[in-house]
């Protein structure tokens, strides 16, 4: 005889699954019901027909999207600054660490981590009147100092090619004090132990560094790299809309996959590309996310997200 | 650091030239220059702008922003604070959804997460994944949108600002994973005294989760706090615009508060410091988060380092 039967379970979880209510049907409305909507990549949309009543396009919107080379310039751009994003932010980040770890005073080891965390904790568009208070071409404080020493202003808002260099240093500037807090508290989780003896084996400070410390990270490095790739056609919104805006010059070198999405709805009403675009996101975040997950499963077990 | 037991064993291999001194000192002056340039690094934009809203709107025209104002000047300032309503709907809003979005937020996300985390509920993993699986894959921004602008016809609503961020799967897991640490003979001995699972819920594992708590209920906060895509999407309407996204606006358009103000009070449109007005409403933004950061940065550190070490 069957003891324990669905709805037998279904009461004895009843108040379990009533506490879950609220969160499935979040996402359930939120995350699942959207899905639904991809169907819009493949549709000419009009506000009279909706999501479901617009004619069906095929693939149109894709070719459009393909076609005028916005696909590959936005593609290119999301992966490129994020790989330099990786590289960049968690060579900077180890490095801080290290020193945060090695470096005697205690006062200064906490103020200078208390300051470089504080950029991650204001908004985009507290760093976008930052960039302002900066880049402006009449008033910016980097044409100030060119002035000051005879040199002639930078137009950094009217030219692309600055823009690559300008998006990493901000990166780096806004995750510094995040990540180097993770690395540290890996590299506090160090045994002790194994520097002592590398010192009594005759080892100095850079060799302990670099035997011992940094291999150290090796794991968390990996897992933090593997992660960061599985989401590398993801783009910070946030970041590229307030440093860059509407700027139509800048696009060829600054605009992502999610700042082109968001145009072709908001700005240009291009539903149908926008949903192909968002969609052609979708699918290749999710095969490096799997792929990079299976990555770190072989490399690690423990570490992969599933 | 540990301290280590006293080594007892006699050094039998032949004595190693001893580090020199030398590379210790280097060590830390490199250390203490790296790390100063690293801090100056992270500031100085900071003062930048500070220094920026505090000088004189002539001298900006002039001769550009500068580290330190060469002609000081509270008069950004003073236009703010005489014309406020702007700013203060804005304080208001973003202070609401804040208080609203944090509370509910914390509660729903603890709830879920003490659902995941009870060890004898059979479909837990089903759960976790359905939640799970939202981080991999998504509809996109376009359905997304016009779901909540068409279908559920939240556009101009405090709802819009509060509703879709409400919870967070990275969150969820954080905060489950802490549960999961809660010795289980706790929730035993709690069942057996008759406990229902809600009543565990509240009377053991809340108390119990107080630092996990604390540290995403302030990671929450300060993605309300900070938020302006929402208003960005789906707010037009002046009496519902949080104050990040009412930056935003104030930054890429002088001309709409130049009008905002002449409504308000009679302002001759030559007397705004637009500059330095830009500078002074970037610090009025993010004064507070300024303000409370040196308290509620232990918080952050504490959930990012056990974070980091749970992996």
């Amino acid at each position: 005889m069957k003891r324990s039967g669905f709805w037998n379970d279904v009461k004895k979880y009843k108040v379990l699954l009533l506490m879950l209510t609220p969160a499935v049907l979040f996402f359930l409305l939120f995350a699942y019901v959207p899905m639904a909507g991809i169907v819009l990549a493949f549709k000419q949309y009009n506000y009279t027909g909706g999501v479901f009543g617009s004619p069906w396009n095929g693939l149109d919107n894709f070719r459009f999207f393909f076609d005028s080379g916005d696909a590959w310039r936005v593609t290119r751009n999301t992966a490129l600054y994020n790989i330099a994003f990786i590289v960049v932010n968690n060579a900077v980040q180890i490095f801080a660490a290290i020193l945060l770890f090695e470096v005697a005073g205690k006062w200064f080891r906490k103020i200078t981590q208390t300051v470089m965390f504080l950029p991650y904790f204001i908004s985009w568009v507290v760093v976008g009147a930052i960039a302002y208070n900066l880049f402006n071409y009449d008033y910016g404080t980097i044409n100030v100092l060119l002035n000051a020493i005879g040199l002639e202003s930078i137009d950094i808002y009217n030219t692309a090619a600055y823009w690559p260099v300008i998006l990493v240093i901000v990166s780096a500037w806004k995750t510094l004090g995040y990540g180097t807090i993770m690395y540290l508290a890996a590299i506090t989780s160090i045994d002790t132990e194994m520097y002592e003896a590398a010192e009594i084996d005759g080892a100095n400070v850079f060799q302990r560094i670099r035997k011992i410390t940094i291999p150290n990270l090796y794991p968390t490095l990996i897992i933090l790299v593997l992660l960061a790739i599985g989401n590398i056609f993801r783009g910070d919104f946030g970041m590229f809309y307030n440093l860059v805006g509407n700027n139509g010059l800048l696009f060829s070198s600054t605009d992502v996959i999610d700042t082109f999405v968001f145009r072709m709805l908001t700005t240009s009403n291009e539903i149908g590309m926008s949903a192909a675009a968002g969609f052609y996101q979708s699918i290749l975040g999710f095969a490096t996310i799997m792929l990079a997950n299976y990555a770190v499963r072989k490399y690690d077990k423990d570490r992969a997200l599933f | 650091m540990s301290t280590m037991a006293p080594d007892l064993q006699p050094v039998t291999k032949p004595a190693a030239s001893k580090p020199k001194p030398t590379d210790r000192l280097l060590m830390q002056i490199i250390g203490y220059v790296a790390l100063t340039l690293l801090a100056v690094f992270c500031l100085f934009p900071f003062i930048l702008v500070l220094s920026s809203s505090l000088t004189d709107e002539s001298k900006i025209i002039e001769d550009g922003f500068q580290l330190i104002p060469t002609s000081f000047s509270l008069e950004a300032y003073g236009i703010l604070f005489k014309y406020p309503q702007e700013m203060l709907k804005a304080y208001g809003v973003t202070i609401s959804v804040t208080l609203l979005g944090t509370l509910f937020g914390l509660f729903l996300t603890s709830m879920t997460a003490y659902v995941l985390a009870r060890k004898d509920f059979k479909w837990r993993s089903h759960f976790s994944f359905f939640f799970f699986f939202t981080t991999l894959f998504s509809g996109g921004l376009v359905p997304w949108y016009l779901l909540i602008v068409n279908y559920l016809d939240l556009k101009d609503t405090l709802l819009v600002l509060i509703l879709p961020m409400l919870m967070n799967v990275f969150y969820i897991i954080v905060m489950k994973s802490f549960m999961s640490s809660i010795p289980e003979a706790i929730i035993e001995s709690a069942k057996i005294d008759g406990a229902g699972d809600f009543q565990i819920y509240l009377q053991f594992v809340i108390p119990l989760s107080k630092p996990a708590l604390a540290t995403i209920g302030l990671f929450i906060a300060l993605g309300y706090w900070n938020d302006w895509y929402n208003a960005l999407l789906f707010i037009s309407n002046s009496d519902l615009m949080p104050l990040q996204y009412y930056l935003y606006r104030l930054l890429g358009n002088m001309d709409g508060m130049r009008k905002a103000m002449m409504a308000a009070g009679a302002v001759v449109s030559s007397d705004i410091p637009t500059e330095s007005l830009k500078m002074a409403m970037t610090i009025v933004a993010t004064g507070p988060i300024m303000i409370a950061y040196p308290f509620i940065q232990r918080y952050f550190v504490q959930g990012l380092t056990i974070g980091a070490v749970k992996g």
